[in-house]
């Protein structure tokens, strides 16, 4: 039950943010269930207690190989997928959360999830980077027989 | 004259890709491909978030742009672009129609806001559950979201500085969330307010940041970060305005 909900607000959420970018009409659907995926697989594996940090590499890889399939099939720029694909990975909350203490005068708490929310950032980037390192040693090693 | 032709098409396609939140790798790309499409082999191109330049070969002048306003994201003017050219090095488009088509692109809007305001309401709402909210966190999250996204988008008519608008987005929804909290409509405030703030969040100029500086455009990427980190402190301190009065 608790997963049917976390996969229709996931959907609703990047398909949503997908307006809020200007994605065109006919990519506004698989941005959205690139972003459910991506959501989906991070929030099992945060559940099965993995740490937030290694599982957001792997929602971040799964939807950058989603969106660069889709943007091969669709012959789209990849960014139109992966923005919005990514947004439900973003640690909006943590970064709320750090805010919120340094407001609070609790600098302590406020700098660990800082820390945590570049952490969180660069693993984004790496999953992000993935789709393209494997299609480039892919290509390469093509070209080169 | 062909040549001045070439250099317009060119530029067109990288100042409508450039202001619609492309990254600056890809846009020098596009650049040169329709150069090379057009019979143009050595172009160079420089974009970064502020200017372009380009000049067809080595010895000739170099044309340069200056780019003052960007929106925040046009990801489909971006792909229309791409399409026009990849059409171009096709070579199913000549260079007249390219540059009309192009000019087409310019004046293209996708959605118009009232679409926007409502998905960012829905935005919020559904990233208010999946943040660990309860279901009485959805209607004010969405709320709130909606209005802080339409103040902003009315603020971002009258200033310059968008750094403003996304200021006040923060504290339009700080106000409206401690005030439905107050009347006990919703479960928790931290869940309303992240939920509600997610639709401001510079998602596109972090992701760009982080592919531009990994394909080697520093200065772009450094920029873009610079960027995002001060709009996300714009909505931050417009969030916690409200907590001042707490």
């Amino acid at each position: 039950m608790i997963i049917i909900a976390q996969l229709v607000t996931s959907f609703v959420a990047s398909a949503g943010f997908g307006i809020l970018f200007n994605v065109p009409r006919s990519a506004l659907v698989q941005s959205g269930l690139v972003g459910m995926f991506g959501w989906i697989l991070y929030y099992v594996l945060v559940d099965a207690g993995m740490d937030v940090v290694p599982a957001t590499v792997f929602g971040a890889m799964l939807v950058s190989v989603l969106s660069y399939t889709s943007a091969k099939i669709y012959k789209k720029p990849i960014i139109v997928y992966t923005v919005s694909g990514i947004i439900p990975l973003v640690p909006g909350g943590i970064a709320y959360n750090a805010m919120h203490q340094f407001v609070e005068n609790n600098y302590d708490v406020a700098v660990q999830l800082s820390a945590q929310v570049m952490l969180l950032a660069g693993g984004i980037a790496i999953g992000l980077m993935f789709s393209e390192v494997v299609n480039q040693i892919i290509r390469r090693m093509f070209m080169r027989r | 004259m062909e040549k001045v032709m070439i250099e317009k098409v060119c530029m067109l396609a990288g100042k409508i890709m450039l202001v619609s939140g492309a990254e600056t790798y890809r846009v020098e790309d596009t650049m040169n491909r329709i150069a090379a499409a057009f019979g143009a082999v050595n172009a160079q191109s420089y974009a970064t978030p502020t200017a372009i330049n380009f000049s067809i070969d080595l010895p000739s002048e170099t044309k340069f742009l200056r780019i003052t306003k960007r929106s925040t994201a046009d990801l489909h003017k971006i792909a229309a672009v791409n399409s026009i050219s990849r059409k171009i090095t096709a070579g199913e488009l000549d260079l007249q129609n390219a540059f009309l088509q192009l000019k087409n692109v310019e004046k293209d809007k996708a959605y118009p806001p009232w679409l926007q305001i409502i998905a960012a309401a829905l935005v919020s709402g559904s990233f208010a559950i999946m943040f660990g909210g309860v279901w009485e966190d959805f209607l004010p999250a969405m709320l709130a979201g909606g209005l802080g996204f339409a103040g902003m988008l009315g603020m971002e008519r009258f200033l310059d500085i968008r750094f403003l608008a996304e200021f006040f987005g923060g504290f339009v929804i700080g106000i409206t969330s401690s005030f439905f909290l107050s009347f006990g409509f919703g479960a928790s405030m931290d869940m309303v307010i992240i939920g509600a703030v997610m639709p401001l969040v510079p998602g596109l100029l972090i992701t760009n940041a982080v592919r531009d500086l990994m394909a080697g455009h520093l200065v772009a990427g450094i920029s873009k970060g610079t960027e995002a980190l001060l709009t996300a402190f714009a909505i931050g301190a417009g969030v916690a305005t409200i907590f001042g009065f707490m």
